[in-house]
C-alpha cells in the first residue's frame, strides 16, 4: 500500500507535467469493497502508471470532514485530481475497462452509461 | 357555507415536530411526524426548498432543534443569498452552530462507474453534519439528483431505502424533497420509501393569478386536513391558509363593545356589539359605511384598545381626513399607534396574499378590534367559492382570538341589500344595513339592524345625518301610524306636535 499523505498547500506538480497522476481513493473502513478497490487500483497503477502517480487513501471513518472537499457521496470513489479535468470513479474499480476510460487511459466510448 | 365543527387533532396520535409555519401545523395537527422522514414533492418552483428551509430555521430559532440542510441542487452560497432575501438568513444560525448547510454536488460528466459502490460517503457526511450541530432536523433537497449522476438505479433505490431507515434510527425529523414525476408523485418513486407523511405542493395559474396550493396527501397515524390549502410566500416566508374552518369551538368572550355611536348602541341591545363578534355593515355607495367603521375604531382607541383598519378603497390619510369632516379625529390614535391603518389596492396581490397579510398582521399586532373596509373589494379579486372559504377562515381566526371584527360591504343593488353579500352574512353576528333613499327629491340616509344574534335589537329603520358635528341618529317621529322621515319630519316638527315615542330608545342628542 502506497498511502502517502499530502503535505499542506497546492500540489507541487504543475501543468507542465501532464503525465503525472494525482489520485485519491476514498473508502470507509477496511471493508471487502474497500480492499477490493485498493487492490484493483494498485493493479491498474502498476500496469499503466508506473512511476508517475501519487496515491492518497482517505478513510472517511477517520476523517469524515474530508468528504465535503472532493464532493464524495458514494464509496469507494477514486478522484483523479491531476491531470485536470477532475474525474471521479465511483465503485470498486472491478470493471477495469471502465476504470481505464474514467482515468483517460483508454479513449472514451461514445456514450457514457 | 358549512362549517365543520369536528377537528379531532387534539387527540395526539404520533409525536410531532412543529414546523412553525403558519397554517401548516394546523393542517397537520401539530407538525411533521417526529423522528421520521416526510416527503415534500411538487414541480419546479413550487416552494419545496423554502418550506424545507423554514422548517429548519424555525426549528433552530423557536424549538431549539438544530438542523442540517443537505442540498443537492444549490450551492451553500446561493442558498444563503436566496434565503437572506426571504428573511430566513441561515448565517446567524450557522455561526451559532444551530444549522449546518452542505452542498452535495453531483456532476454527471465527472463520474464514471467502475464497479460496486454504496452511498456510505453520504451517510458519513450527513452523520458528521448531524453530530456537529446536534441536529434534530434534516432536510435532503432534492436527493433524486443522485439519479442523474449514478446510473445503477437498483443500487440507488436500495441505498435510499437504507438512508431513510438510517434517518429514523438517528431519530431526526427529516424532510426529503422530490420533483413531481410524470406518473408518480415523484420522478423516482420516493413515495414508495417515505410512507409516514407526504405533502404535495402545487403552483398553478388560475384566472391570471398565480396561486400556490399545499395538500397533505397522507399522514400515517394522524388525522390531517385533506383539502388543498392555498399558501403564500412573502418576505417572511411561507404561510398556509387552511381552507377548512377552524371549527366553532371558540369560547365566548364576555362583554360588549360600543359601536362608537351612543344612539346606535341603544339599537343593539343598549350596550353595543358583543366582543369577539363579527359585524357586517352593508350599504350602497356613500351611505356612511366608512363613517360607522371609523366610529367603531375610534371608540376602541378611546378604550385604549388597539385597532387595526384594513382599507381597500382609500388611503390612510384619506380616511383620516374624511372622518375629520364628521368630527371624528383619528390623528392622535394614529400617532400613538393605537390605531393602525393598512391601505392596499385589492388588485395588488392575489386574494391569498391579502388574507395571508391580514392573518399575519393580526397575529403580529394583536388588535382587539379589526375593520375591513370594504370586504366587497376583496371579494372582487377572488373566485367565489375560495373567497367564502377563506373569509370564513379569517372570521374564525379572529373569533378564536376574540377580536371583534367589523366588515363593510358595498351593495350594488339598492333594492336587495341582502342579495349581493355573497352569502357572507351567515358568518356575521350583527348586520347593519345602510340605505340612501331617494324620496321626494331628497336623499335620506337610513340605518337598520337586520340581525343581531343573541341580543334584543331595534326593528326600526332610523334616519341619520352625517354632520360636521358627527353622526346623528334622529328620533323616530310618527304621525298617524306613519314614520316620518326627511322633510316630512321637519315639517312635522315645526307644524305639529311631536308624535309619541314608542320605542323609548331615546338617547341624549349630542
Amino acid at each position: 500500500m502506497k498511502a502517502k499523505s499530502r503535505r499542506t498547500g497546492k500540489p507541487r506538480k504543475t501543468k507542465a507535467n501532464l503525465d503525472f497522476f494525482d489520485l485519491r481513493l476514498y473508502i470507509a473502513g477496511q471493508t471487502a469493497r474497500s480492499l477490493a478497490a485498493l487492490a484493483n487500483l494498485q493493479r491498474i497503477c502498476d500496469e499503466h502508471l508506473e512511476g508517475r502517480y501519487r496515491l492518497e487513501v482517505i478513510d472517511l471513518l477517520e476523517r469524515p470532514q474530508l468528504a465535503r472537499g472532493d464532493q464524495i457521496f458514494a464509496l469507494p470513489t477514486l478522484v483523479r485530481k491531476l491531470p485536470v479535468p477532475i474525474r471521479k470513479l465511483v465503485g470498486d474499480l472491478s470493471d477495469t475497462e471502465r476504470a481505464l476510460v474514467g482515468l483517460d487511459l483508454r479513449p472514451r466510448a461514445s456514450s457514457r452509461s | 357555507m358549512a362549517k365543520t365543527a369536528t377537528r379531532p387533532a387534539l387527540v395526539q396520535s404520533v409525536p410531532k415536530s412543529p414546523t412553525g409555519i403558519q397554517g401548516l401545523d394546523e393542517i397537520t395537527g401539530g407538525g411533521l411526524p417526529r423522528g421520521r422522514p416526510t416527503l415534500v414533492c411538487g414541480g419546479p418552483g413550487c416552494g419545496k426548498t423554502i418550506l424545507s428551509m423554514e422548517f429548519l430555521i424555525n426549528g433552530a430559532r423557536q424549538f431549539d432543534e438544530p438542523g442540517v440542510f443537505l442540498s443537492f441542487e444549490e450551492s451553500v452560497e446561493d442558498l444563503t443569498a436566496n434565503f437572506a432575501s426571504l428573511g430566513l438568513d441561515p448565517r446567524p444560525l450557522s455561526a451559532r452552530k444551530k444549522l449546518s448547510l452542505d452542498y452535495v454536488r453531483v456532476e454527471p460528466n465527472e463520474i464514471q462507474e467502475t464497479g460496486g459502490y454504496d452511498l456510505d460517503a453520504l451517510f458519513i457526511r450527513l452523520e458528521h453534519a448531524i453530530d456537529s450541530v446536534h441536529a434534530k432536523r434534516v432536510v435532503l433537497d432534492t436527493i433524486e439528483t443522485l439519479f442523474s449522476g449514478l446510473s445503477d438505479t437498483r443500487v440507488l433505490r436500495a441505498e435510499l431505502r437504507r438512508l431513510f431507515n438510517w434517518l429514523k434510527t438517528k431519530g431526526v425529523t427529516a424532510i426529503v424533497t422530490g420533483e413531481r414525476g410524470e406518473t408518480g408523485m415523484t420522478r423516482h418513486g420516493l413515495e414508495e420509501y417515505i410512507t409516514d407523511c407526504v405533502i404535495m405542493l402545487d403552483h398553478r395559474v388560475v384566472e391570471q393569478n398565480a396561486t400556490r396550493r399545499l395538500r397533505v396527501v397522507k399522514y400515517r397515524g394522524s388525522t390531517h386536513g385533506a383539502n388543498e390549502s392555498p399558501f403564500f410566500i412573502d418576505e417572511s416566508g411561507i404561510s398556509v391558509l387552511p381552507i377548512a374552518s377552524l371549527g366553532l369551538q371558540h369560547s365566548i368572550a364576555p362583554g360588549r363593545l360600543s359601536t362608537g355611536v351612543p344612539d346606535l348602541d341603544a339599537m343593539v341591545g343598549g350596550k353595543g356589539y358583543f366582543r369577539g363578534s363579527s359585524i357586517l355593515i352593508s350599504g350602497t355607495a356613500g351611505s356612511g359605511k366608512t363613517s360607522l367603521a371609523g366610529y367603531f375604531a375610534e371608540a376602541a382607541c378611546r378604550r385604549r384598545e388597539s385597532a387595526l383598519y384594513f382599507a381597500f378603497e382609500e388611503s390612510a390619510a384619506q380616511i383620516a381626513r374624511n372622518l375629520r369632516s364628521i368630527d371624528l379625529d383619528l390623528e392622535p390614535f394614529l400617532r400613538k399607534g393605537l390605531l393602525q391603518i393598512h391601505a392596499a389596492r385589492p388588485t395588488t396581490s392575489g386574494l391569498e396574499g391579502h388574507l395571508s397579510a391580514m392573518h399575519r398582521l393580526i397575529e403580529e399586532k394583536k388588535p382587539r378590534v379589526v375593520v375591513v373596509d370594504p370586504i366587497s373589494n376583496l371579494i372582487s379579486v377572488g373566485t367565489s367559492v375560495e373567497v367564502r372559504a377563506m373569509l370564513a377562515r379569517l372570521i374564525d381566526f379572529m373569533k378564536v382570538r376574540q377580536v371583534t371584527a367589523l366588515f363593510t360591504s358595498l351593495t350594488i343593488d339598492e333594492g336587495h341589500p341582502e342579495g349581493t353579500d355573497i352569502g357572507i352574512s351567515s358568518f356575521m353576528d350583527t348586520w347593519l344595513v345602510l340605505r340612501n333613499i331617494d324620496r321626494n327629491g331628497e336623499r335620506i340616509r337610513t340605518l337598520d339592524v337586520l340581525k343581531s344574534r343573541g341580543m334584543p335589537h331595534s326593528n326600526q329603520v332610523r334616519e341619520f345625518l352625517l354632520t360636521s358635528q358627527g353622526l346623528k341618529l334622529l328620533d323616530v317621529v310618527r304621525d298617524q301610524g306613519r314614520v316620518l322621515i326627511g322633510s316630512e319630519r321637519a315639517a312635522h316638527a315645526t307644524d305639529g306636535p311631536v308624535g309619541p315615542r314608542r320605542s323609548g330608545k331615546r338617547a341624549p342628542r349630542p
